[in-house]
């Protein structure tokens, strides 16, 4: 689960980082007047999006008096942002923040995040701040470094030294800088986090450690152990067919193709995918009605892929292992009684009372396909949607 | 030879006493896997599917002697059962449940290296040696005991690679669903060692899908083996978008890393034939084994 940087911010400091102060809100009157309160000669305006890059964007302004904010911070809230993250589509901004400016003396990259080949967690630093991480990693990786500590209650002393070695600070800032790191762990392990990027962490001209930017990912299997951060989640920076979809508990992600896909198992429903394009044709989703899928998932995960108006045709793929065929058949023949499919479907049941599920569907008087195998399912949708 | 489970496994189940243990050991015991009991806690001395319950895995081991355990504990509670598992000494922990906290299998992590004890899984079908011994979710009837050795991150789609070497007259050695999840107990290189070494299996299906590099890691222990058999691979996902997580909390190709076709062209480099589709895994396989 994502949040924004604001919130990001908050935590942070709440396990002690230092973060530039701050006001956030959802509407220009109500974030002027908190902005006033900022002791500050600049301010920097920032629009609050689940997305990097919007610096480049126009989604970041450095403005010199209230009068200027105000009117940037129109200009700003309610404009489609389209950054290398967003997608052409582009993301709408809206949520504001704006905090006070900072005097930069140098810039730095700061991460933590679970590294999945050592099963450890996993900082990464790098003296090339406020850049693209991946652009420095393949250009000039020698100027990044990766320390992989242990899980554990806290950091020690020489993993954090190891990490902000490439810094290159003096005693002063390098205290901060290690108490900084302590913090992150600390919060890294509290929360649950899969991953938290500062960049760029900043040294400023008054020789201070300051977090500038913060973006923190939270794993969702956890959240049921924070009730805290799952307030935190904003439903504007989903997709509402992917929300529906979690309501039943559905894997459904939306693509640009015209195939609509019901599929159990995500390796499957990734396969199913493949051999569509293998085929010449995209698929419109990937859909994972899981293991033990009942009637109303079924039918509400048939709801949802002709949601997308640019599915022309649907291939249902099930190898039932816990899933009996024979649930998901009943299950597409109730759906089909409610909405109207009114597009071509192909069917392809193996595995577990595959022939009970195939005489559901013969006998229903659904107008379907029925397919042999995979390979077979592929062609069929494909020719059927000519 | 199979590897890691045979007819004489002795196998428990943790969560026994749940729908989903019973379910599937149930099937497990009808199947012919030598199930000797199972643990809920705070229900031990009673008698389940005609097998004892015990309160904790170590009484079990204790009792009825357990090889192997399967676990069908809630994601929450799961963590806690694979350590208590192996705290036991118990030599083999199959764990079925998806959704695990990743930092949970840190620590989980952290403990196996210290031990005996081998993980399978989580968020994964199981291991099966057909006509022998099924510990896990798989259907057991696609199932046919011959000389491939399977070894796959997804569920469904192995049942598939699996169906194919059956319907071609290969079939299988011994199949092991290691998960599709980051974090994960026995990896691809841990299963590829079994299978050169094992007399049994005359060659190898290696299913892999996007996110990480467990597959490139692989590929690169395979050209390095000293024993050689056929190996036919394929990855799922070609057609994922970058940042996604498709479904398994493992699949996603962040950073521009973990995207199907550097999996591909990593495996081919190191001898491994990919099935561009995965409708003909298991002809590729059996194309390769008649030339």
């Amino acid at each position: 689960m994502n949040i924004h940087e604001h919130q990001a911010k908050q935590i942070l400091k709440k396990y002690g980082a230092e973060v530039p102060e701050g006001v956030f809100a959802l509407e220009v009157d109500e974030l002027i007047e908190k902005a006033k309160a900022l002791k500050t000669e600049k301010y920097v305006l920032k629009a609050q999006i689940h997305a990097g890059g919007r610096g480049k964007a126009g989604g970041v302004k450095i403005l010199n008096s209230i009068e200027e904010l105000t009117v940037a911070a129109k200009e700003l809230l309610g404009k489609t942002l389209v950054t290398h993250q967003t997608g052409p589509e582009g993301r709408e901004v809206k949520r504001l923040y704006v905090e006070e400016s900072s005097n930069i003396e140098k810039e730095f990259y700061l991460s933590c995040l679970v590294d999945r080949a050592s099963s450890k967690i996993a900082f990464i630093s790098s003296d090339q701040g406020g850049m693209d991480i991946e652009e420095v990693a393949s250009s000039s990786p020698e100027k990044i470094i990766t320390t992989k500590v242990d899980m554990d209650d806290d950091i020690s002393e020489s993993d954090c030294e190891k990490i902000i070695n490439i810094y290159n600070l003096n005693e002063n800032s390098k205290k901060q800088a290690i108490t900084l790191i302590k913090s992150i762990y600390k919060m890294f392990v509290s929360t649950d986090a899969n991953m938290v990027e500062v960049n760029p962490l900043i040294l400023t001209k008054e020789e201070k450690i300051v977090c500038l930017d913060a973006k923190v990912n939270f794993d969702s299997n956890a959240l049921f152990r924070h009730p805290e951060i799952v307030e935190l989640r904003d439903l504007n920076e989903e997709d509402p067919t992917e929300i529906e979809a979690s309501k039943h508990d559905l894997a459904y992600i939306k693509l640009d193709g015209s195939i609509g896909c019901m599929v159990n198992g995500a390796g499957l429903a990734m396969a199913t995918m493949d051999i569509i394009k293998l085929y010449g044709k995209e698929p419109a989703n990937f859909l994972d009605v899981g293991g033990g899928a009942s009637k109303e998932k079924v039918s509400a995960a048939l709801k949802i892929i002709l949601s997308d108006k640019n599915v022309k045709g649907i291939l249902i793929n099930i190898f039932g292992g816990i899933m009996r065929c024979d649930v998901l058949a009943q299950g597409v023949v109730d759906a089909a009684k409610e909405i109207n499919i009114g597009v071509p479907l192909v069917v392809r049941l193996a595995g577990t009372n595959f022939q009970e599920g195939k005489e559901i569907l013969d006998n229903s008087g659904l107008e379907l396909i029925s397919a042999e195998n995979l390979d077979d399912a592929a062609k069929k949708i494909v020719e059927a949607i000519k | 030879m199979s590897v890691l489970v045979n007819k004489n496994t002795k196998v428990i189940c943790q969560g026994f006493t749940g729908a989903h243990g019973t379910f599937h050991s149930e099937q497990a015991i009808k199947y012919g896997t030598n199930i000797v009991g199972g643990v809920t806690p705070k229900k031990g001395g009673q008698k389940h599917l005609d097998r004892p319950v015990f309160n904790s895995v170590l009484e079990a081991k204790n009792e009825v002697g357990a090889d192997a355990t399967m676990i069908y504990v809630p994601a929450k509670f799961a963590a806690a059962a694979i350590i208590e598992a192996i705290d036991a000494s118990i030599e083999l922990i199959v764990c079925i449940t998806e959704g695990i906290p990743i930092q949970d299998m840190l620590k989980v992590r952290q403990k196996l290296s210290s031990s005996n004890s081998r993980l399978i899984g989580p968020n994964c079908p199981g291991i099966i040696t057909p006509d022998e011994c099924k510990i896990g979710i798989m259907p057991g009837s696609i199932h046919k005991r011959g000389s491939v050795g399977i070894v796959s991150r997804s569920g469904t789609l192995t049942y598939e690679a699996v169906a194919q070497t059956t319907e071609n007259g290969l079939g299988q050695s011994t199949c092991i669903g290691i998960g599709g999840d980051p974090i994960n107990g026995t990896n691809f290189i841990d299963c590829l060692d079994l299978f050169l070494n094992d007399d049994e299996t005359e060659s190898i299906l290696m299913i892999g899908e996007i996110g990480g590099t467990a597959e490139e890691e692989a590929a690169d222990f395979i050209k390095n083996h000293k024993i050689k058999k056929p190996i036919v691979g394929f990855i799922a996902g070609i057609t994922a978008p970058p940042g996604r997580r498709m479904g398994h909390a493992g699949a996603i190709i962040s950073g521009g890393k973990g995207g199907a076709e550097d999996k591909i062209k990593k495996m081919e480099e190191c001898g491994i034939i990919v099935a561009k589709s995965p409708s003909i895994i298991g002809k590729t396989l059996f194309n390769k084994l008649s030339n």
